[in-house]
């Protein structure tokens, strides 16, 4: 804990990027127009499994202006890839005739503009040798070893239960469908090449590039100090940046490349599909004696997905035997990827609608029965917990929200067409953290500099790591500036997985107290100084000047402190180690989320009416911008729950609705007032700053919350995400 | 025809037909004649490439239409939509390509004081048009009054959408669909944000309509 006073910390400032925002001068990866740029535009496949048996150019090529057409006839050889995370074979673009999914790139046109590319991308000609793909979860088998686990025994335990509930569930694909789609500029200059791409990770970015392209990673410069969200589909290496990186040095021009809104259906990640049966069992009082999980997951015939889709079922409740398996069905599709809450969000609606299940066959309060299974410690692992105040939030969510008023007695309140109902369900998310490093500088004119290789996607992380900065250097945020999104900064956590602030944040924190430390140091042993032999932890910096906590008279500016010493500047190195190899506690975030919905009981429409999140989250370091991750996660987690779904035709692997008017999204007259409470709290066992990371948990449990709404409303359990209104006719 | 598009009393170009006008049709015959000039009322450098892309496209047509209160003379493409005029040839890369088929409004411009889908409309039907981007709204270095209350209210995560946003709340309130809360979501639901601001969107809307 800082020793420095708050005043950043904590308050609700404004976003300090927030003027480039709202004046359209922030530039985005395709806002950049580097002299000489010219375009990209991708040629999808046009079956979903099979062989390329022709490529004809001849009329695209024929094209004024096209500078080249690039396909496997003439692409240049790419080092084959050995993917690890997924494991696997990451696609390498155009390096043969195989399709492995419906949309694959099988060819590129580059062209002076983006019409002509565009036209003459529409003019090549493929011919295939197409065979039927597999694409459909529920009819296709699993494939390698099961992910597994268990303690107790679950199977003899469900046969012993008083009560047992077996239950399948599905959930749909999603895709992220950032408003920015996945696009870069590309640019060769001599052996070098710069990326001016979107990434959550520029490191990480750079690194993939480098296998992919067979090139030394410090040769690749990525520059992304702006996204247009990513939700988790912004930092693997997808064939599209390969291939703009391959389009410009072949034809010696700086290339961009966006993909259209339909080609991120197949050009990126998704949340995969799932299948989820889960059998619980419990004694009459509700203390649940076991559970049993089967998962199936979609993933691609080339890499294997992996999310942490168990680990709600096997810690959040009490539970003394619990078996569970997790198989992949790999289908001709292209490779899902991690989408916020990835794992989790997918895992709490099954479990969380279950325990609501439970709750209604033994006519207990859906709270009551999750007090009466809240563990000790986490039993997966047998660690305690380092902070878990899910309690708390089930009672401030309850007083906040007016759970009292919920009838238990499904179908049992009405307003006209309009059937209500109230439902709950609790999230936890891990607290993930990794070793990053920040610069700090603090310059003679008291200004300071901070700088590491981490992004922002919406999140807001320079103005939150200006906070933490500006306090721990006693600086006004406005003379702290923090710098992202670039592959040469010092190497810090990529902008996933809810671990920038718990990460990143600690070492910013640890390079300014340094920093700050080293300006406190040269001012007691400068002897012209009036902190000259004061006891250095006696000093506190505040409004950039140095002086004694108890007497703050005595003192004096960094700025006057530099210039006598004839210093242009101060610089520190923060760093963070990341997570300890061996835990000594369990670390999670978590959440609980109530909501109102009403049904029409005639057309099975659902209209959320209202909701409230309440989140144990630890320390909150930017309040104005944490409300705004829980409400946007609330907002993300309506169109999980009612209407966000990718629809394949399995006759030939296509997706049909892959655009934005087909693939419903929640739009304004979707959303009601919605309101995000975060429990007082840190949790300094997780990291030196005292947070448990955000960006996720307050997505886990949206879903299960208005699915178990839906039941209160109208009686009908729907297993099935999104709940559409056929589900409830 | 093309004098219609500088008139708001009639319908917005979005609606106005697709039927060459008689001085589209001109300028490409000029085109298609020989090398393209692009007159002497270029206003602002051109990073892009206006003038190559009209000599190797047969498909060129002159437009004068002003930004933000610039005039511009361009020979461009046919097929050249109003977006793709702004952020490929007049670099002004604020309003954005979220979808390119008129279902997100991450575009939106206002053309002859209407918003419009700008990834839905032909620059060749915008001869003789006022267009108004995000780059356009403040006065200086004084934002627009809905600028601001996008600050203030934490209206916006990633920002991508924002432009657009802004651009349909300022027709928005120019409207008068401000009523209540319902009605601004209503009327701002052509505007998809993904990383979920809509609550606070409408609080902005609403902050600026208050003020009027």
């Amino acid at each position: 804990m800082s020793p420095q006073p708050q005043a950043a910390v904590g308050a609700a400032v404004p976003r300090v990027d927030a003027r480039l925002r709202v004046t359209g001068q922030a530039k985005y990866a395709a806002d950049n127009n580097p002299d000489g740029v010219v375009h990209a535009v991708i040629v999808d496949s046009g079956v979903g499994r099979g062989r390329i048996t022709g490529i004809d150019t001849r009329a695209a090529e024929a094209e004024k202006g096209v500078l080249k057409v690039i396909s496997h006839l003439n692409a240049p050889e790419l080092p084959p890839v050995e993917g690890q995370f997924p494991p696997g074979k990451p696609l390498q673009p155009f390096q043969d005739d195989r399709i492995r999914f419906f949309g694959q790139p099988v060819a590129v046109v580059v062209a002076t503009t983006l019409e002509i590319a565009q036209h003459a991308a529409s003019l090549v000609k493929v011919c295939y040798d197409a065979q039927r793909p597999a694409t459909d979860l529920a009819a296709a088998d699993p494939a390698g070893e099961p992910e597994t686990y268990a303690r107790g025994d679950a199977d003899e335990a469900l046969d012993s239960a008083a009560v047992r509930l077996d239950m399948t569930y599905r959930t749909a694909r999603n895709h992220h469908n950032a408003m920015e789609a996945a696009g870069l500029v590309a640019r060769w200059d001599g052996d070098k090449l710069t990326l001016w791409e979107k990434s959550q990770a520029t490191q990480y970015t750079a690194f993939g590039m480098s296998g992919a392209l067979g090139m030394p990673p410090d040769d690749i410069h990525v520059i992304s100090p702006f996204i247009g969200g990513a939700f988790g589909n912004a930092f693997s290496t997808w064939p599209h940046s390969v291939i703009a990186a391959v389009a410009a040095r072949e034809v010696q021009r700086p290339v961009k490349l966006a993909l259209t809104r339909k080609q991120l259906y197949f050009g990126v990640g998704y949340r995969p599909a799932y299948e989820y049966e889960l059998s619980l069992g419990s004694n009459r009082r509700g203390c649940l004696t076991a559970s049993a999980h089967d998962v199936r997951a979609e993933t691609s015939r080339y890499e294997t997905h992996i999310e942490d889709v168990l680990v709600p079922g096997r810690m959040l409740y009490s539970t003394p035997n619990v078996r569970q398996a997790y198989r992949h069905v790999p289908l001709d599709v292209n490779t899902p990827t991690w989408m916020r809450g990835p794992g989790y969000a997918s895992g709490a609606f099954p479990v969380e609608s279950a325990m609501d299940e439970l709750a209604h066959e033994l006519g207990l309060d859906p709270i009551e029965l999750r007090l009466r299974n809240e563990p000790a410690d986490d039993e997966s692992t047998n660690l305690p917990f380092s902070t878990r105040r899910l309690r708390e939030c089930y009672r401030v969510g309850a007083r906040e929200f007016g759970w009292q008023r919920r009838r238990p007695k499904p179908r049992s309140r009405r307003e006209g067409d309009w059937l209500i109902g109230m439902g709950m369900a609790a999230g936890v998310y891990d607290t993930a953290r990794s070793e990053s490093r920040t610069s700090v500088r603090l310059d003679a004119d008291g200004t300071a500099l901070l700088q590491a290789a981490t992004a922002d996607m919406g999140a807001g992380t320079a103005t939150s790591m200006t906070q933490l900065a500006a306090d721990a250097l006693g600086l006004p945020m406005r003379r702290v500036t923090f710098r992202l999104g670039d592959s040469r900064l010092p190497p810090a956590a990529g902008h996933f997985g809810s671990q920038t602030m718990a990460s990143v944040g600690s070492s910013v924190q640890d390079g300014c107290d340094k920093l700050r430390r080293q300006a406190i140091e040269l001012a007691v042993g400068d002897e012209e100084s009036p902190l000259h032999g004061v006891d250095p932890a006696g000093i506190v910096v505040q409004g950039g000047r140095l002086h004694v906590k108890d007497d703050p008279a005595r003192g004096e500016t960094y700025r006057r402190l530099l210039a006598r010493n004839n210093r242009t500047h101060l610089e520190a190195m923060g760093s963070y180690a990341g997570a300890p190899e061996s835990a000594k506690f369990s670390f999670y975030a978590y959440a609980a989320t109530f909501t109102e919905v009403a049904v029409d009981a005639r057309l099975g429409l659902v209209r959320v009416r209202r909701m409230v999140g309440v989140y144990d989250a630890g320390r909150i370091i930017s309040p104005a911008l944490a409300d705004s991750q829980a409400l946007g996660a609330m907002t993300g987690g309506i169109g999980q729950a009612l209407l966000e779904h990718t629809v394949t035709d399995h006759r030939d692997g296509r997706i049909v609705n892959a655009n934005l008017a087909d693939y419903l999204v929640p739009t304004h007259a979707d959303i009601p007032e919605l309101k995000a409470i975060y429990i007082d709290g840190e949790d300094y066992e997780a990291d030196p700053i005292g947070v448990k990371g955000l960006g996720e948990i307050v997505l886990v449990g949206v879903a299960p919350a208005i699915a178990n709404a839906v039941f209160n409303a109208t009686g009908r359990r729907i297993r099935e995400l999104p709940i559409k209104p056929e589900a409830l006719l | 025809m093309s004098t219609e598009l500088t008139d708001p009393a009639v319908s917005p170009p979005a609606e106005s037909g697709s039927a060459p006008t008689r001085r589209t049709f001109i300028a490409t015959t000029t085109v298609a004649g020989g090398a393209a000039l692009a007159g002497g009322l270029v206003a602002v450098p051109l990073p892009g490439s206006v003038e190559a892309a009209a000599a190797e496209t047969p498909h060129g047509s002159r437009v004068s239409l002003t930004v933000n209160g610039v005039r511009h003379t361009v020979t461009i493409d046919n097929r050249t939509s109003l977006l793709d005029l702004l952020r490929e040839h007049l670099d002004l890369t604020g309003s954005k390509k979220g979808c390119n088929a008129g279902a997100c409004g991450a575009c939106t411009v206002l053309v002859d004081g209407r918003r419009v889908n700008s990834c839905l409309t032909l620059t060749v039907r915008l001869d003789g048009a006022e267009v108004t981007t995000i780059e356009g709204l403040a006065k200086g270095d004084r934002l627009h009054p809905l600028q601001q209350a996008f600050i203030d209210q934490d209206a916006f995560q990633c920002g991508y959408c924002t432009p657009g946003q802004i651009m349909s709340g300022v027709a928005c309130v120019q409207e008068g669909h401000t009523g209540s809360a319902e009605e601004i979501r209503e009327w701002m639901s052509g505007n998809i944000c993904r990383c979920g601001c809509y609550v606070k969107i409408e609080r902005a809307v609403q902050q600026t309509a208050g003020r009027k």
